[in-house]
């Protein structure tokens, strides 16, 4: 049996209120508020974070593929899967590729990794989906939009819920795209992206699949599917007949439109709810349509412990305003500071990652001293290289000294300069991240979040950093 | 193990010079030293002549000997650039101290440097590649964790750990006030200090010292012979450097309340000057007040007040130029400035005036002064490079 067999989510803790961003721009608001990344947050933080999420309790080890999807991947070339395996620190001959372009390349990656398990050419696949996509300031896609990601694990032992069908096409369309020199998403004119794009393409792909496999909309206990906005979702409901139970909430209000994580996210969102037994249709659109029939197994009685969609959504802070967002989203350019400039080092990073990126620790053979970074001469009994690496990234800390640094480089100053504590065994030096400067204490609980802390030397510098337990 | 005399009272100074402390935006670093050398070989009755080897202090104002042979036109003579920190000034008194206590020389010349008005950064510039820990770092905010830390550690609210750092605040702006060669030269009230913008919290801009351009200069000889150039020559005591390991914030084992690397460097010039009893013994102290809470924290490092309670000895105005043990009688990096590599020099400067009844403002000028000590020191907590000097009249 091929299916899930794990799931996690994630959403940034930062929420824009509708009724805000009408402020700024002097319209009217749809009410309901929308993720949005922190400033250090791009699409391969949030899917390490989902990743993360929906490998709990799994040896990372074990992950014999990694699929990573987006349409806002900070790269046009080098790979962001491996930034993931990297930072979750698993095997060398784990098998990475990245699926972009789409809004459909959460549900191909998806089904690339079913095949694979299926084919026997991997046995556990982990697909992760992320998206950050940029509305054109003051456009509907502003308000609409979200950022999160979704991680699905797809296996065939331990399977929570089971793949028992398949339909995909394809189809050529302008209705949504971005050039590679465009920033923000483009659309053509609203009624022939809805008539001839979602709306032909859902139908055909509902129509496919359910004929495929002799079944009616009635069968299923919940169907989950991509619709662009509140109104298309509630109608297309309407007209596939779905009662109001069958129908997963598409967290319009709540989260925003999270591009190609944005169906994965309420599959997610769906299998925190399902019972043994249920059967979900699962449906998303993007240059064509995927769909999905899915058997919940006794399985999903044993999940989870994981933040998942529902756990991210009520952990959040509000935004206080759009010009924030303009700062995050560095929207504008602004006055270069006198501060040196920020710099890096592609060899430094290669020969690091495994503590810039995978968090691990030194622990000492002989007196079993933690330091991190790693040290090759012990800080307790200076031994040389005798030490095993420790990956903390899991570790809970507590904050033991701080500052709030109103003179160093940052989007969203005081930088909270700090050193925290994980398991009594490690000390961090780092900034803290996702926090309320107001409510900062020396003892305060801490976890770690994968970051991205500039862009020195040209390109995105990822690490750590210490953040309020979500 | 070595003998901790081996240099005491092996070595004088016989002439010192320092150049006005400030944003020199007139003077080139190659001026500064000019002003600062001629200021010191003037006041020794020397000619450049008369310089058998020299030694130039600077953290980043340039490289190699030739940054002081050019400018002076010295050599061919033995010259080293030396670097290290913000204990630069010092360890490069040190290498010429050494050398002539050994007798390798008779006279040799030491400078310290530092030109960091010419970059446009407000602060520090940083020079180092790796991608996590330099970038974007400030030192205010290093610091600010460490005033964080010892307020919490000894039972300090966040007003009272501010109002000691304000009354050093205070006392230093007072003391700079009355130093013609001081960078900043104007007295700031407790209220003023307190309420003053923040910059790292807790750190306001009053706690936090200049960035400053500046040179000060020694000439050195062999103590035996110092008398034949004056009469009010001052000796090396001892000079304590103690290093590392540099993990401190990154020690779950460590308590980032104290200074253990400054309390070693301490110790260390301690014994080498025969010092069994610092607080009674020592007459001033020029110490490294890069911010307000690195002079509250090496008052206990240095052994003038029990661990914990340098608040007691603050409140009693014992550091006040009027104080049992007067504290950066110049005003300190907080109003003097803080030319890196010039730093060290520059308070052994205010140490030999003092020591020889020359203060700038006979009203700054304390009576008694017998021994005195330096001490500059780089780094943060966790992370400090202290030099410790101690010079005293014969």
């Amino acid at each position: 049996m091929v299916g899930i067999t794990s799931y996690g989510a994630y959403v940034p803790i930062y929420r824009l209120s509708r009724s805000e961003l009408a402020r700024a721009w002097a319209g009217g608001t749809a009410g309901g508020e929308r993720a949005v990344a922190n400033w250090d947050e791009d699409s391969i933080t949030m899917g390490v974070a989902a990743a993360l999420d929906c490998l709990r309790g799994i040896d990372h080890k074990l992950v014999d593929s990694l699929y990573f999807a987006t349409t806002t991947s900070p790269f046009k070339e080098s790979q962001c899967s491996t930034i993931l395996t990297t930072a979750t620190n698993m095997r060398r001959d784990v098998f990475t590729g990245d699926f972009a372009d789409s809004l459909r390349s959460g549900t191909i990656a998806l089904r690339a990794a079913i095949d694979a398990v299926k084919a026997g050419s991997a046995k556990r696949s982990l697909v992760v989906a992320s998206d950050s996509r940029l509305g054109e300031p003051k456009s509907e896609y502003e308000r609409l939009f979200g950022d999160g990601a979704a991680a699905v694990m797809v296996g065939d032992t331990d399977v929570i819920a089971s793949i028992e069908g398949i339909y995909s096409h394809s189809d050529e369309i302008y209705d949504n795209w971005r050039r590679t020199k465009d920033d923000a998403v483009k659309m053509w004119e609203d009624r022939f992206v809805l008539t001839r794009g979602y709306e032909l393409n859902f139908r055909e792909a509902v129509s496919g699949i359910v004929n495929k496999y002799g079944l009616q909309a009635k069968d299923f206990a919940k169907v989950v599917y991509y619709a662009p906005d509140e109104r298309r979702h509630r109608e297309m409901a309407k007209e596939l007949g779905l009662d109001k139970g069958q129908v997963q909430e598409p967290m319009f209000d709540s989260l925003g439109n999270t591009g190609c994580a944005f169906a994965l996210m309420m599959l997610v969102a769906a299998l925190e709810e399902a019972k043994p037994g249920h059967k979900i249709l699962f449906v998303n659109y993007g240059n064509g349509a995927d769909a999905f029939i899915l058997q919940v197994t006794d399985e999903i009685e044993k999940s989870q412990n994981h933040s998942g969609v529902k756990g991210h959504l009520a952990s959040k802070m509000q935004l206080p305003n759009y010009e924030s967002y303009i700062r995050f989203r560095e929207l504008m350019p602004v006055e270069m500071q006198r501060r040196p400039m920020i710099v890096s080092s592609a060899v430094q990073l290669w020969r690091s990652r495994e503590w810039i990126l995978g968090a691990n620790a030194s622990r000492c053979r002989r007196c079993g001293k933690h330091q991190f970074p790693p040290q090759r001469v012990c800080l307790g009994c200076q031994s040389k290289d005798d030490f095993d690496l420790v990956d903390i990234s899991d570790w809970k800390g507590e904050l033991f000294t701080f500052s709030k640094d109103n003179l160093a480089l940052c989007p969203d100053p005081p930088v909270i300069t700090c050193l925290a504590d994980y398991e009594k065994k490690v000390r961090f030096y780092a900034r803290m991240t996702d926090r309320d400067p107001e409510k900062i204490e020396v003892g305060m609980p801490l976890e770690l979040t994968f970051r991205k802390i500039h862009e020195g030397a040209g390109f995105p510098n990822y690490f750590w950093k210490p953040s309020p337990i979500r | 193990m070595g003998n901790p005399a081996a240099i005491r009272d092996k070595v004088a100074i016989i002439g010192m010079g320092c150049t006005k402390f400030g944003e020199n935006w007139d003077w080139s670093a190659e001026d500064m030293m000019i002003d600062a050398t001629f200021e010191a070989t003037e006041d020794a009755g020397i000619g450049l002549k008369d310089i058998e080897a020299a030694w130039v202090g600077t953290q980043q104002t340039g490289i190699n000997g030739l940054l002081l042979a050019q400018p002076l036109k010295l050599g061919p003579i033995p010259i080293t650039r030396v670097e290290n920190g913000c204990a630069t000034g010092i360890d490069t008194i040190r290498q010429a101290v050494h050398a002539i206590a050994c007798g390798l020389y008779d006279i040799a010349l030491c400078v310290g440097i530092e030109k960091l008005k010419e970059s446009g950064f407000s602060g520090l510039p940083e020079f180092f590649f790796d991608p996590v820990y330099n970038q974007g770092a400030t030192a205010p905010g290093r610091w600010a964790m460490a005033a964080t830390r010892y307020f919490s550690s000894y039972g300090l609210t966040p007003e009272e750990g501010k109002t000691c750092l304000a009354k050093i605040a205070v006392k230093n702006h007072y003391n700079g006030s009355m130093s013609p060669k001081a960078h900043l030269q104007r007295k700031v009230t407790l209220e003023q200090a307190l309420s003053a913008p923040i910059i790292a919290w807790p750190l306001g801009l009053f706690d936090c010292c200049a960035v400053t351009d500046g040179a000060a200069a020694a000439v050195v000889c062999r103590a035996d012979m110092a008398k034949n150039f004056r009469n009010d020559y001052v000796l090396i005591k001892g000079i304590g450097l103690a290093m590392g390991p540099g993990w401190g914030k990154e020690d779950i084992d460590f308590s980032y309340d104290f200074m253990p690397e400054t309390t070693r460097a301490g110790e260390l010039a301690y014994e080498q000057a025969g010092i069994t009893n610092p607080r009674k013994e020592i007459s001033i102290s020029q110490q490294h007040d890069c911010f307000t809470i690195a002079e509250m924290m090496e008052y206990e490092a240095l052994q003038f007040s029990p661990r914990g309670q340098a608040k007691q000895d603050i409140d009693a105005g014992t550091f006040e130029l009027t104080g049992e043990l007067p504290v950066n009688t110049d005003g300190g990096l907080k109003s003097f400035g803080h030319p890196i590599g010039a730093t060290g020099v520059r308070m052994v400067y205010e140490c030999y005036k003092q020591l020889q009844g020359k203060a700038q403002l006979p009203e700054r000028q304390l009576k008694n002064v017998k021994m005195a000590l330096a001490m500059p020191q780089f780094g943060h907590i966790g992370f400090l490079g202290p030099i410790v000097c101690i010079t005293a009249l014969p």
